[in-house]
């Protein structure tokens, strides 16, 4: 089963971060500044993202994710390859 | 009949000094053994599942869930042998219930659900002189309001001891300040008035972010009041390191992936492990070193604060284990629960603020350990090589230390082992 992407990331981001706004998140944000994730939680958020939408995002890749659009483009870029 | 033995506020690290009973695991009737989780309790740092120290059958519960502060001793539960307890298992006639001992000043490992293979119990709390009797009245006094009543130490201890505000103390001599005797006959006449209802708990609990802050305040207090720290730091390159963490986490599926921090925490649990002076607590003016290596790990709480649960026998556990225990024990750090054993049983303590993008932190030890490791920033730096410089991955290690148990020489040894460590990743899974 697998979700749309910006969803994936909203609940992923929702259970990390729930007292966080996402509503206030701007789309060029940095995740990890803006929602004040370390890496324990970047860690999660892939997890979470990997297990809703099938994608997982290799290490070499996660400064390609920074940022909620960045992130949404490469999981649509990715999905079902 | 075997007398029932009773299960205890049991003290869930060394700024407790009461906690809430928020729910029980077990009810009356029901078999337990050593290590069981039998109840919930809540402190001002985390809600904590509660490890029962003793084999037999719940007899009784005493206390009922609710949001009274219980000091540590408090009576919760009976236990009786599982023999005793018989097929009914009747409940056994409530023990004549004593009052809670009041906070022992020095550890009785006998009489506390102490968790018996560990070291000496850390003191269930901080020395008399630091957590002053407080009876339940007095809770909701806020301390502001005395502050700046005139009287004498004896009389407010004494107000404090029959939950008397101050404030409200009329000095038999005007213009001096209080002193006990005006107290006293405060209090006389306060309970000959028709007894205000006994006052509720305060609706509003205390906000926990409050609770959460005075807990971490008392304790660093301590902390900086009785250990003198001393201080080292160390450089360490991280080349091999990294370059066999990347190769790991290429082949890895994302949720088995392993972060810089675990191997780092793993080097300081197998350094902790062959060089124990660093490793347990100072007791009653002297080291006892830690069974185990169970490495507290410092983790920060959304919304502020901390906690700094242990990971038991984190230098037995391979690297992958240790990975899943910290993610484990993050989680429930920050959204769920954590045990009792988890909360008492760090013999030494690891904090990492590198994802906050600080060179280096000093920590404060947490009593009665002995020594915190820092890490910072993971960040490119340059490096003496063999014929020149050059750039290299590395971390800043720091090492503060109780300087009654070891002294900078042993401190220095330790930075340097974990060093080594770090520059053979093989080693470290």
């Amino acid at each position: 089963m697998t979700l749309d992407p910006d969803a994936a990331m909203r609940s992923a981001l929702a259970a990390i971060a729930p007292e966080a706004d996402l509503d206030e998140l701007e789309p060029g944000d940095d995740l990890q500044e803006a929602l004040d994730l370390d890496s324990m939680d970047f860690l999660n958020f892939l997890i979470a993202v990997a297990q809703s939408t099938g994608v997982e995002i290799p290490e070499s890749d996660y400064h390609l994710v920074r940022t909620f659009a960045s992130c949404g483009d490469y999981l649509r870029q990715h999905a079902d390859h | 009949m075997a007398d029932p033995r009773v299960f205890r506020m049991p003290s869930l690290g060394a700024d407790m000094t009461e906690g809430r009973l928020i729910e029980w695991l077990v009810q009356p009737g029901d078999a337990v053994h050593r290590g069981d989780l039998v109840a919930v309790v809540k402190t001002d740092k985390a809600d904590v599942e509660v490890e029962i120290f003793d084999d037999g059958v719940i007899g009784e519960l005493l206390v009922p869930v609710g949001d009274e502060a219980l000091e540590i001793g408090t009576p919760l539960a009976t236990v009786v042998d599982a023999g005793a307890a018989g097929p009914a298992a009747a409940p056994p006639p409530p023990a004549p219930t004593p009052p809670p001992p009041p906070p022992a000043p020095t550890p009785q490992p006998p009489q506390q659900p102490a968790p018996a293979p560990r070291p000496p119990e850390p003191p269930a709390v901080a020395p008399p002189s630091l957590a002053p009797p407080r009876p339940a009245p007095t809770r909701s006094t806020p301390a502001a309001t005395t502050a700046h009543v005139a009287a004498s130490p004896y009389a407010r201890r004494r107000a404090a001891e029959l939950g008397v505000d101050l404030a409200r103390v009329a000095a038999a001599q005007p213009g001096h300040p209080i002193s006990a005797a005006d107290v006293d006959r405060a209090a006389r006449s306060r309970v000959a008035e028709p007894a205000p209802a006994p006052k509720p708990e305060p609706v509003a609990p205390v906000d926990q972010s409050t609770a959460m802050r005075q807990a971490i305040g008392r304790l660093m207090a301590r902390s900086k009041r009785e250990i003198p720290h001393y201080y080292l730091q160390e450089d360490v390159e991280l080349t091999a390191a990294l370059a066999w963490l990347q190769s790991h986490n290429e082949q890895a599926p994302v949720d088995a992936r392993i972060l810089p921090a675990a191997l780092l925490y793993k080097a300081v649990a197998l350094t902790a492990a062959a060089m124990p002076e660093l490793n347990g607590y100072w007791v009653d003016d002297h080291f006892v070193a830690g069974s185990g290596v169970h490495l507290g790990v410092a983790i920060s709480l959304r919304g502020g604060g901390l906690v700094a649960p242990a990971v038991h026998d984190a230098d037995r556990l391979s690297l992958v284990e240790l990975m899943g225990a910290l993610r484990d024990v993050t989680s429930r750090a920050r959204g769920g629960r954590l045990r009792g054993s988890e909360m008492t049983d760090a013999t030494i303590t690891v904090t990492n603020l590198g994802d906050r993008g600080v060179r280096s932190v000093f920590g404060v030890i947490y009593p009665p350990q002995v020594a915190l490791v820092g890490f910072g920033k993971i960040s490119d730096r340059v490096w003496d090589v063999d014929d020149g410089i050059g750039i290299r991955p590395a971390v800043t290690a720091t090492l503060s230390a109780d300087h009654r148990a070891t002294d900078g020489h042993i401190g220095a040894r330790f930075l340097a082992d974990v060093a080594r460590r770090l520059g053979q990743p093989e080693e470290l899974r």
